[in-house]
């Protein structure tokens, strides 16, 4: 599950790690007045508890779009402002804007939230990145003294500018490493500080279980210290379970509609470009058909695993999902009944087809216990629908009838 | 002798009395599988189905019943924690076929089985079989009659138990289904397997394909390895690389994933090609480049295997 940049910065925060002030809009209406509340002179005692960072005589201020997507200065949706009226402008002109950054992809995302946030001098820029790695099945810190916009041209070109120390969930980061590579980054006068972050960004990464987290770039600003200007958070599907509170900065208005909809039966649903839909029982044999429809000439339209046990009513809900793209003129099922019989899931597929109104033309191919008699369901049902014995033979013949052969 | 499981392993069920657990405990017992115990906390003195005693703990199932391998059927969320315990009763091998274990507990996991040099395979896989011989006779019309194993054979998963066929390819995948696929073609050819392994689908994983290459290339029984892996993480290619220097027997590999698109998760938490690495792209070149044979079509994996062992 991924994080918008503004919920990333406030787990930053409750880590003592400091961001700039911002506040998170959908309404240009209310940008004018955040710019007054960010940019008026502040007294001391008004600090703002939740962001340790200092109160500032700041006067620019920055409109970012809120999107799960990087790169999207260049795609401009990060704005500087100098006035309220600018603030107002900057925010109507992205809110309801498609953005599209080379991570989106060419339909791009719908912009429907703007973080506005205090404009800050920038001394220097630092890349700090933690991911699991997974030569070493260990959890990697890596940082670099060369952040800003370009870590990734960064990691081809020069590897050895980036620090990787890799380091035990279960202890903290070392204390020794953390001053080692605040001495790699040449910021022995922020020593106590790098330090403290440092052990802070880890153990924030283990706590809320993580799968990445990057704070890119981390300044030097010299008024404030160390700033995270930028933070991109994803968390391990797997451990939202147990972080109740995390799961509801799930934004569902990020996610593919129909990879959202197929989730919530416990399906696996990826859209492609292709025109061939595709329901199997297994990832890696799921990616297999895919690959094997492209061999064979086709264009998948989509992944899709029904996982292992393939119930006759989440085939139904495959089917659903499948045809609700639009783009989809076949279909191709290809189940390896292990512990199922194929005879039970010929009638779950007959069965949901009814069910959906299902017209498109189908081949489906079945592996495994009671084959045969599963096929002789399929034949006997009188429904539009090709049987195949082998997954090649399967490909071939749903290329075939997309081609109109 | 065949790798990790065979006639000698006495398996304990972590799990038992949960549906999953349970129905596959049948189903490992019809396949011949020497079951002798299981665990379910607070259940301990029960026997399920008035045949397999059932204890609290691993260690006092150990104790009692001489049980050296676990299979593990426990729910994500305590899955660590039965891991953990596993891992310090006494026991030579684990098998996780839970889905949905946090990494972070595995990468706590991998460090503890590491530390007592106790074996884990999994999770998120179909577990490890050495099949029964002979084989069914032909599993097509109506599928097969008889499903009587005249042992030898021995199941710690949930792989259907009739599609194997003992000989001498080593099968050791990162998928459930797809190894179920490449195992059928195998047998339809006429070949055997001697052991089948799926090591899991997960990004942090007890045991790699270099480990379980390492044991087929030590076993007697197996002349050929199949190796079946997928987008995500450098596996294949750290694999690759150790075959080189160290495999004599034939290998021939199949990488799924050559169409998925960059950053998505392909059903596998493992199978996701980050920061431009681990495309299928690279691990078919990397295999090729170090001698292994790379079937391109998943549906002549079987076909491909018997041409290399022909030609040896």
């Amino acid at each position: 599950m991924n994080l918008h940049e503004y919920q990333a910065k406030e787990l930053l925060a409750k880590y003592g790690i400091k961001t700039q002030r911002g506040e998170v809009t959908d309404n240009p209406e209310t940008a004018a007045e955040i710019f007054r509340r960010l940019t008026e002179r502040q007294p001391r005692q008004e600090r703002d508890k939740l962001r340790p960072d200092p109160i500032g005589n700041i006067s620019e201020a920055v409109v970012k779009a809120q999107i799960h997507s990087g790169g999207r200065g260049k795609a401009g949706g990060i704005k500087f402002v100098n006035t309220p009226e600018q603030a107002q402008k900057a925010t109507a002109e992205l809110i309801g804007k498609t953005l599209i950054t080379r991570q989106t992809g060419p339909a791009g995302k719908v912009v429907h939230k703007v973080l506005i946030a205090e404009a800050l001098t920038v001394e220097r820029e630092l890349y700090l990145g933690i991911v699991i790695d997974r030569r070493r099945s260990l959890p990697v810190l890596m940082a670099s003294a060369e952040g800003g916009m370009e870590i990734e041209e960064l990691s081809r070109k020069s590897p050895e500018k980036i620090i990787k120390v890799n380091w035990f969930p279960g202890n903290g980061f070392p204390l020794n490493e953390a001053k080692k590579v605040t001495g790699a980054l040449n910021l022995e006068r922020y020593q106590k500080e790098a330090v403290e972050l440092i052990r802070n960004f880890t153990r924030l990464f283990v706590e809320n279980d993580c799968s990445l987290a990057e704070i890119n770039p981390l300044i030097v600003n010299k008024t404030y210290g160390l700033v995270a200007l930028d933070a991109k958070i994803n968390l391990d599907d797997r451990g939202l379970y147990r972080h109740k509170d995390l799961s509801q900065w799930r934004d569902i208005a990020e996610e593919h509609p129909l990879e959202y909809e197929a989730s919530k039966y416990d399906l696996s649903y990826i859209g492609l470009d292709g025109n061939i839909g595709c329901m199997v029982n297994g990832a890696g044999l799921a990616m297999s058909t895919m690959d094997l429809i492209k061999l064979a000439g086709g264009e998948p339209a989509n992944f899709l695993d029904v996982g292992g046990g393939a119930t006759t009513e989440q085939v139904a809900q495959a089917f659903k999902i499948l045809v609700s793209n639009k783009n989809v003129r076949a279909i191709l099922v290809n189940i390896f009944g292990g512990i199922m019989k194929c005879d039970v899931i010929a009638q779950g597929i007959t069965t949901a087809v009814k069910e959906v109104g299902l017209t498109l033309p189908m081949v489906v191919r079945l592996e495994g216990t009671n084959v045969e008699l599963g096929k002789k369901i399929l034949k006997e049902s009188g429904l539009n629908i090709i049987s195949a014995d082998t997954m090649d033979e399967a490909a071939e013949s749903v290329v075939r009838l997309v081609s109109g052969v | 002798m065949s790798i990790l499981v065979n006639k000698g392993t006495r398996v304990v069920v972590q799990g038992i009395t949960g549906s999953a657990g349970s129905f596959h405990t049948r189903q490992m017992l019809e396949y011949g599988t020497n079951i002798v115990a299981g665990v379910t906390p607070k259940k301990g003195g029960m026997k399920f189905d008035d045949k397999i005693p059932v204890f609290d703990t691993v260690r006092q199932a150990v104790n009692a019943t001489g049980a050296n391998t676990s299979v593990v059927f426990v729910p994500a969320a305590f899955a660590l924690a039965a891991l953990l315990e596993a891992a310090e009763a006494g026991l030579k091998l684990v098998v996780a076929i839970t889905e949905g274990i946090p990494t972070l507990d595995m990468v706590k996991a991998y460090r503890f089985y590491r530390e007592k040099g106790v074996c884990l395979i999994g999770p998120n896989g179909p577990g490890v079989i050495t099949p029964a011989e002979p084989a069914f006779a032909k599993a097509t019309a109506g599928g097969p009659a008889r499903r009587s194993f005249s042992g030898g054979g021995c199941k710690v998963g949930i792989m259907p138990g009739y599609i194997h066929k003992n000989g001498s390819v080593g099968v050791v995948s990162r998928s459930g289904t797809l190894t179920y696929e490449a195992v059928w073609q195998i047998t339809k050819v006429g070949l055997g397997q001697s052991t089948c392994v799926g090591i899991g689908g997960d990004a942090v994983l007890g045991t790699s394909f270099t480990d379980i290459l390492e044991m087929f290339q030590k076993d007697s029984e197996t002349e050929a390895i199949v190796m079946i892996g997928e987008i995500g993480g450098t596996m294949e290619e750290e694999a690759a690389d150790y075959i080189k220097s160290n495999v004599t027997k034939p290998v021939v590999a199949f990488i799924a994933g050559k169409t998925a698109p960059k950053g998505k998760r392909m059903g596998h938490a493992g199978a996701i090609i980050s920061g431009g690495k681990g495309t299928a792209q690279e691990k078919v070149e990397k295999l090729t480049a170090c001698g292994i044979t790379v079937v391109p079509n998943p549906a002549e994996i079987g076909k491909t295997v018997k041409e290399v062992m022909n030609a040896e």
